[in-house]
């Protein structure tokens, strides 16, 4: 079977139980709602302006609510054991890493999809010109937390602790790649040309390439007892 | 000559400290059905997860249709392999069909669906493809799981309790099923307590205790009653392997 039809497969699984379950949008959806209603009340953006908090704000409800989706992601898997009955197909393993990828990258987009435009709302600050770069922005550091939170969370679903352990092991990993959104994205927001943040783009780039060529490469061995 | 379908040499697993399978040697000819008989604890679950090649040893080898498992091609190889597990693999929110079709896809089946089509039916399970296996009963999940282990038509079945839950149709589909399996010629190995439907299927009984092999005897020369007693004898305290051989 080729290999993007096994990632395809794994993907199309993951979201068909989603869209049936609603279990991991909806629970990510209003956590990240929340996060943002939160921040709304604590600070007086008639005083602050949204262009210095924005980014760091928008990553929190993003990066949190993208760990709910991870733990869910492999919690899945685990229960009745299902990842054996992956284990035991004659697939490579990192077709299945990269369809848990496609999938929490999807349920991430949904969740920022909806968000985007709450924020602006929220903290009326509109867009404008600048939807083309903050996608952009967007799609790169959710690829890239998406690669490297899968690959964690496929390691600690094996343990005990497994939901304590991801975040103590993601945390850590995803540092280059939280700077490197909240900075882009203020660059976004403060309407700054594309020159002036191409070099945070490059980074969460050349992340996205290195999590998910290492993931690939070792996930054999991540699954393994 | 044609080489054995299992040939397992001084398996050694631990679980921490504690051995599950203690240096276990034997071999299993292509076509053979086992019955693999033992108390709660004896190693049986264990040996069929490491043979799926879901756990590694710590020691000792397994060859598989010839090729070393460790070393082989493992892709290969698990194509070859059904297992039937404890747990069912299924998933709640996917219908009894889909599952079918996903598992089957995995293994690149040429009809998918019409093979999954057909393992429903042949599960008993007409009028439930299209429902969520989450409103499956207990024996209904069991049913399909047991479909789902048999769809690719393996060369090797590993079972483990395979009549739980099932009610009397479901364990008669099951035997016949099996004894289908058997007659063409494909290797299984059947770890249950149900003893008697067991005995009936099987051609070599294997005793396991303390994770090793206490008894390895022809399934004719050993009746219901007999086999009973050896695995309440490998269930005492200090009962290793060996003792009884």
């Amino acid at each position: 079977m080729s290999y993007f039809r096994t990632v395809w497969l794994v993907a199309a699984k993951d979201l068909r139980t989603e869209l049936r379950s609603r279990e991991q949008v909806v629970t990510l959806l209003f956590f990240a709602l929340l996060v943002l209603v939160v921040f709304n009340f604590a600070f007086d953006f008639t005083i602050i302006d949204f262009v210095s908090l924005g980014a760091g704000i928008l990553w929190v409800a993003f990066i949190f609510s993208g760990v709910l989706a991870l733990g869910r992601s492999f919690q899945i898997e685990r229960e009745q054991d299902r990842i054996q009955g992956i284990l035991m197909a004659p697939i490579d393993r990192s077709a299945f890493y990269l369809g848990k990828v496609c999938a929490t990258f999807l349920f991430m987009a949904a969740v920022e999809a909806v968000l985007v435009p709450v924020a602006v709302i929220l903290f009326n600050f509109p867009f404008g010109p600048r939807v083309g770069a903050a996608i952009l922005v967007l799609v790169l550091n959710t690829l890239g937390f998406a690669a490297v939170g899968t690959l964690f969370a496929a390691i600690t679903t094996q343990t005990r602790r497994g939901e304590l352990l991801l975040p103590l092991l993601l945390f850590p990993a995803a540092v280059p790649l939280a700077l490197s959104a909240v900075r882009s994205t203020s660059h976004v927001l403060a309407g700054h040309p594309f020159d002036r943040y191409a070099s945070w783009i490059a980074l969460s780039g050349a992340y996205d390439l290195i999590f998910l060529t290492t993931a690939v490469l070792l996930f054999d061995y991540v699954l393994d007892e | 000559m044609i080489g054995p379908a299992v040939s397992i040499r001084n398996l050694e697993k631990l679980y921490g400290p504690v051995p599950a399978l203690n240096r276990l040697t034997l071999d299993i000819a292509p076509g053979e059905f086992i019955l693999l008989a033992g108390p709660n604890g004896a190693g049986k679950s264990t040996l069929l997860k490491t043979l799926a090649l879901l756990l590694r040893p710590n020691s000792g080898s397994i060859h598989l249709f010839g090729e070393d498992a460790r070393q082989g091609d493992r892709t290969a190889i698990r194509r070859r392999i059904g297992l039937l597990s404890h747990q069912t693999f299924l998933y709640d929110h996917l219908t009894g069909l889909e599952n079918l079709v996903f598992f089957g896809s995995l293994y690149d089946l040429p009809d998918t669906e019409g093979a999954a089509r057909e393992a429903i039916r042949g599960a008993g399970l007409d009028g439930r493809g299209d429902d969520l296996v989450g409103t499956y009963s207990r024996g209904m999940q069991q049913r399909l799981a047991i479909a789902r282990a048999f769809l690719h038509r393996p060369d090797l079945l590993l079972l483990d309790e395979p009549f739980t839950g099932l009610d009397a149709d479901g364990s008669d589909r099951l035997e016949t099923h099996l004894r289908g399996v058997r007659d063409t010629g494909r290797t299984c190995v059947l770890a249950t307590h149900d003893l008697p439907a067991a005995l009936r299927l099987a051609g070599r009984v294997v005793v396991l205790a303390g994770g090793g092999i206490l008894a390895d005897r022809p399934a004719s020369s050993l009746p219901a009653s007999e086999l009973e007693a050896l695995v309440r004898a490998a269930a005492r305290p200090g009962t290793g392997p060996g003792a009884l051989r």
